[in-house]
């Protein structure tokens, strides 16, 4: 039941927008359905643990099931576990925040909360879905309106970066079709996710169906070498899409190649877990070394953010329970830093005009409050104790080093090794940026932070705070469920 | 009582401290300052407490302090074995430290009332220090080695906050990254060193680690020294690796060379951080595994000794040179703290045997007084003169009695001259050094006498030599405000009077008391060396003279490997800026623009090339259509006929 109204709710919202013509209307619409989105979550994260503490141990809670198009045997049929709930419960912070950081927008409100209603919509609906049909339908609802909102909304390049940014993600979405139907004949026509996996694909067709999905849900998560849509993407589009775009679109591919790639073809995944560590260990430095050489910092998080994702990859790669849980964690984490950091970019570049670092400097004078903001984000990047980045990396690693061998424990430093890099670019964005003297005297006459953007970034923060503080609650959440996922792994490393 | 609850205040409330100032210290102005204090006041005395506790009621069980697990909740759960808990180990040096953290910490929050007052971000620069607080006193409370390394970068944190305190100022702003990123560096060792240890101890809770890996029959203490790599057994990597963050934290060779540049924060927070209590951290954490290193790993110890030994003499070489004092004073740390690290670099664990040890901690306790108190006295200084040269300084013995005092009493302590405490912890340490390695033993010796001939050129250059004249107008007031002299005189006592602990009974490596006789006849060579530093000294410095001069004109390449710190920066600003950046960082974006992305444009161009030339045949004309409609037909019927026949 709680699905139903976790799906539909947005689904009526954006159909109320619709209907509204004062742009204030709209707005309020758009804020009080995300606010109400948030609750419900909430309400899904207390319900969740209450089931579980009452002893309910069925891999799925809150099922249902309704026909869809039963000649196809495709079924509406939705569940979560801790991981989907983990996972929505992000989707719902960050989609309230974005709507927050764009009270203002001028263009064409009515159309832009629409459509970031709509993609928020898509992503539930992905995270909810048991039946595979089901959620390569959500996938692409979540795909198409993000061309729309940068190339109309978006600023510089915006016409290339939304074809780039489209046409990389369809190519993604095509190789995810693809395995799909393969999974779909050899099941016996079904898309049931469980089906599927009580039936089991013979390892023969796993090893050629696993590389597509894989590498169509890498795609989403920038996975090297199919990153680059994200810089560009990322740089032109506004504040709100930016944190979609990073907040969760990309954990849609990091979600999908652990639910349908890992948990399907656990013969393959062991069988490519090698190509995996090794393109996440080079994501993870190379993306790191990268960023220490942009200038714009949009560019920076957007680098900064394939970096990070090659620890989601990395921990997938790994195929340990505490690995897995970490990759999932790093999500989550991943997800609530890098809206917060597109979104204090986003307060910087609308007064400053700029989001050269070159031209900034000496913000923490003028703009104490956004550079306040901008530095926890910075500092959870860097891995700080006590913010979110710290526990997923964390247990990434130690995950990680539970695999004995050179190989496992080359890459597991490797990821260890790019803490220094990023402590090197994050500080010296943020020294030349926040820090230093005042390089433009017409900053001193700036406003800081209103009321929306002070209250959605307190949002972000104490989510943030919230799991570094007090990470267990998070990890009882996953960990169970990457356990369950891992059993399927023949001969995998027990903890 | 030791009851985790209340003894988890003391950590506690300076981070409740931190949040309210960091949230409301604004409209909270003076008041900011009292609020921190008042925290911190109430911290150390329940630290006070604990120690009375501790050391004369509870700690001892059969003759032998124990080490106490007051406290332990589990943070962050990794496998069964494997978790982060967050807890409070009790044994005498935690004890020891909370007592030193929270006391010198009351002494900075207590001067820099006067010290920063009228500072813009006062509220601020409280909050901070109260960051800084919670984060040392976690640090050196933490029962799980994981739980050490989380307060480790939280101390790191707040390092950075306070070098960069005065962030308009580039210099401040290089100096804070440059702190983070160096010890950033050694912390990646500490890191895989935890990861290593948490592998094949199976655990990170450190009495369980501790005792897993100093007991010969455990499987995981065989296991860690089977395993290898490159001939090193994994225990060795292990715990050199996990040295190498305390080294880094430390500032020892050649990790160290964010420390003089640490300079660049605020004096209080010179004394308190880049003195007294974080870069100490180095030391407390051989000192936490120290059973590991002495019982099971003695090769590991070896180089914890030389790395020791060699800083502490590099270090004093540099300080005789440096002009700015508040650098002067970071080398002498650098080279104290190099003590701390060869004793423990010379002890064994038995008994007797671990005098290194205790004098160590010893050394810890006593330099963390006197330290303390040469910073906030040069802050007193630099307060007075607007300027951190020696070269603007002279005669102030004159303007400034009280700190001039002072300043004397820390010189004749960290000197080692009798009966100052200095004295007392150095010359254990020597003597340690002597019973277990001659070597170290004579750097140590040469050290001594090369700190006091610094320290009194330091001092005699500030109070004595030539008459003070200043540059500006402003010179109006006399002595700094009493409530910068109180934590001055309250240090000074203590300088002398810390070196009188029975420390031996208190602390040492197997925790059964430790009776230390002093050795007068030995003890004569150290004072010695130390009287004939401080008269070569006297005769250079107390008046201006031309002698220094000539001296360095004399020996002018050792003068200028000395005053350009070995030119240690310069090879690291070659490798970083050379290296790293042009040969990683410059590749890796260059590739991924030209050409990880110029595969998915040329793909772009090569799809878009394609339509454009097959398009022709959507031409939507009936005509074109009809002639490969028929043309296909033919072809088919050619196709099918040719097949069939």
């Amino acid at each position: 039941m709680i699905l139903h109204i976790l799906i539909h709710v947005p689904l009526v919202t954006a159909l109320v927008l619709l209907l509204l013509r004062d742009p204030r209307q709209v707005r309020l619409a758009a804020l009080l359905g995300s606010a109400l989105q948030l609750v419900i979550s909430l309400v899904l994260l207390w319900g969740y643990r209450a089931e579980r503490k009452a002893g309910n141990t069925a891999q799925m809670l809150f099922e249902s099931m309704h026909e869809w198009y039963p000649s196809l045997g495709i079924n509406y049929h939705v569940g979560v576990d801790g991981i989907a709930v983990a996972m929505i419960l992000l989707t719902a912070i960050v989609v309230l925040c974005g709507i927050l950081f764009s009270w203002n927008v001028q263009q064409q409100p009515k159309e832009f909360f629409f459509l970031i209603v709509f993609l928020s919509a898509g992503a539930y609906g992905f995270f909810i879905s048991l039946d595979l049909f089901l959620m390569f339908f959500f996938l692409e609802l979540a795909v198409i309106p993000k061309y729309l909102l940068i190339a109309i909304w978006g600023s510089g390049k915006k016409v290339y970066s939304a074809n780039k940014l489209a046409l990389m993600l369809m190519g993604g979405s095509a190789l995810v079709l693809v395995g799909l139907l393969g999974m779909y004949y050899s099941a016996g026509n079904t898309f049931d996710l469980m089906k599927i996996a009580e039936a089991g694909i013979p390892p023969g067709l796993q090893s050629l169906l696993f590389p597509m999905i894989f590498i169509g849900f890498g795609v989403f998560t920038a996975m090297f070498p199919f990153h680059t849509w994200a810089p560009d993407g990322h740089s032109s589009a506004p504040t709100a899409a930016s944190m979609f775009l990073a907040g969760i679109s990309m954990k849609l591919g990091g979600y999908g190649c652990l639910r349908v790639a890992t948990y399907l073809m656990p013969e393959a995944a062991q069988q490519y877990s090698w190509l995996i560590i090794v393109l996440a260990s080079i994501a993870i430095l190379y993306g790191a070394f990268a960023t220490m050489m942009q200038k714009d910092l949009k560019y920076i998080n957007a680098y900064s953010s394939v970096s990070h994702c090659g620890f989601v990859l990395l921990g997938i790669g790994m195929l340990t329970t505490t690995a897995v849980a970490g990759a999932i964690m790093q999500m989550v984490s991943h997800g609530l830093m890098t809206a917060l950091f597109f979104a204090a970019i986003g307060m910087i570049y609308e007064r400053t005009h700029t989001r050269q670092v070159g031209e900034l400097g000496g913000l923490l004078k003028t703009l104490p409050f956004i550079s306040v903001v901008i530095f926890i984000a910075g500092l959870c990047s860097l891995g700080l104790p006590g913010l979110s980045g710290f526990v997923a990396e964390m247990t990434v690693f130690v995950g990680s080093w539970q695999n004995p061998g050179a190989f496992h424990r080359t890459a597991t430093i490797i990821g260890c090794a790019s803490i220094v890099v990023t402590a090197v670019y994050i500080l010296r964005a943020l020294g030349a940026s926040v820090m230093g003297p005042i390089r433009n005297e017409g900053y001193l006459r700036l406003q800081d932070a209103a009321w929306n953007e002070k209250l959605a970034s307190a949002i972000l923060i104490l989510a943030i705070l919230a799991i570094g503080f007090a990470p267990f609650w998070l990890t009882d959440l996953v960990m169970p469920d990457s356990q369950l996922i891992m059993n399927k792994i023949i001969g995998g490393v027990s903890p | 009582m030791l009851s985790g609850k209340y003894i988890a205040l003391i950590p506690l409330l300076p981070l409740a401290s931190f949040f309210l100032l960091g949230l409301f210290g604004r409209r909270m102005k003076g008041a900011a300052g009292m609020l921190g204090t008042a925290s911190i006041l109430v911290s150390a005395m329940l630290s006070f407490y604990v120690a009375y506790q501790y050391f004369f009621v509870y700690g001892q069980a059969d003759g032998v302090y124990r080490q106490i697990t007051a406290l332990k909740y589990t943070w962050l759960p990794f496998s069964e074995n494997i978790s982060i808990d967050m807890g409070i180990l009790l044994d005498p040096i935690s004890v020891m430290m909370i007592v030193v953290v929270t006391f010198v910490s009351l002494m900075v929050h207590i001067y820099s009332l006067g010290y920063m007052k009228g500072e813009e971000r006062f509220s601020v620069f409280y909050a901070f220090l109260s960051l800084f607080t919670f984060s040392m006193l976690g640090l050196v409370l933490a029962c799980n080695l994981f739980q050490i390394y989380i307060f480790w970068e939280l101390v790191g944190v707040s390092s950075f906050l306070l070098i960069g305190f005065y962030y308009d100022k580039p210099s401040a702003v290089a100096a804070s990254k440059k702190a983070f990123i160096v010890t950033r560096f050694a912390d990646l060792g500490f890191l895989i060193g935890i990861l290593i240890l948490a592998f094949y101890g199976e655990t990170l809770d450190f009495p369980t680690l501790i005792q897993r890996l100093t007991d010969p029959a455990s499987s995981q203490l065989i296991g860690i020294t089977t395993a290898g790599f490159l001939g090193v057994s994994a225990l060795t990597w292990g715990l050199v690796l996990v040295f190498m963050g305390g080294a880094g934290k430390s500032a020892m060779f050649p990790l160290h060379i964010w420390l003089p540049d640490a300079m660049e924060g605020p004096t209080p927070v010179s004394a308190l951080i880049h003195a007294a209590t974080m870069v100490v951290a180095g030391v407390f954490l051989v000192a936490r595994l120290f059973p590991v290193f002495a019982i099971s790993c003695p090769v590991a110890l070896d180089v914890v000794a030389y790395v020791g030994a060699f800083s502490a003499l590099l270090a004093a070489l540099i300080a005789c040179t440096q002009t700015d004092i508040k650098r002067v004073l970071a080398y002498s740390t650098m080279s104290q703290i190099g003590y701390m690290m060869f004793a423990l670099g010379v002890s064994g664990y038995y008994a007797e045997g671990g005098l290194g040890y205790t004098a160590s901690m010893f050394h810890l306790f006593t330099h963390a007084m006197f330290k303390a108190l040469l910073f906030l006295g040069a802050g007193a200084v630099i307060h007075y003169v607007h300027s951190n040269d020696m070269l603007d300084m002279g005669g102030l013995r004159k303007h400034m009695p009280v700190t001039h005092i002072t300043f004397l009493v820390a010189c004749l302590a960290i000197a080692g001259i009798p009966p100052f405490a200095g004295f007392f912890s150095k010359e254990e340490i020597l003597t340690a050094a002597f019973h277990s390695d001659k070597t170290v033993f004579y750097v140590a010796l040469v050290t001594a006498g090369i700190t006091s001939f610094y320290m009194f050129r330091l001092f005699f250059s500030i109070f004595w030599n030539k008459e003070y004249r200043p540059h500006g107008a402003h010179h109006h007031h006399g002595e700094a405000p009493f409530s910068m002299l109180a934590p001055l005189l309250i240090l000074g006592l203590c300088s002398v009077a810390a070196g009188f602990v029975p420390f031996g009974n208190y602390v040492s490596a197997d925790g059964s008391p430790l009776h230390t006789e002093m050795h007068w006849d030995f003890s004569m060579l150290p004072i010695g060396v130390a009287l004939a530093g401080i008269l070569a000294a006297m005769l250079m410095y107390r008046k201006a003279s031309e002698v220094p001069h000539r001296l360095s004109n004399a020996m002018r390449s050792a003068y200028h490997w000395s005053y350009n710190k070995f030119y240690i920066d310069e090879i690291y600003l070659f490798v970083t800026k050379k290296i790293i950046f042009n040969l990683l960082g410059r590749p890796a974006a260059w590739i991924d623009r030209n050409v990880v992305d110029g595969l998915v444009n040329t793909t772009a161009v090569v799809t878009e090339n394609f339509s454009e030339a097959i398009r022709g045949m959507q031409s939507g004309k009936a005509q074109g259509y009809a002639i490969w409609f028929f043309t296909g037909v033919i072809g088919f019927a050619l196709l099918f006929i040719y097949l069939w026949m």
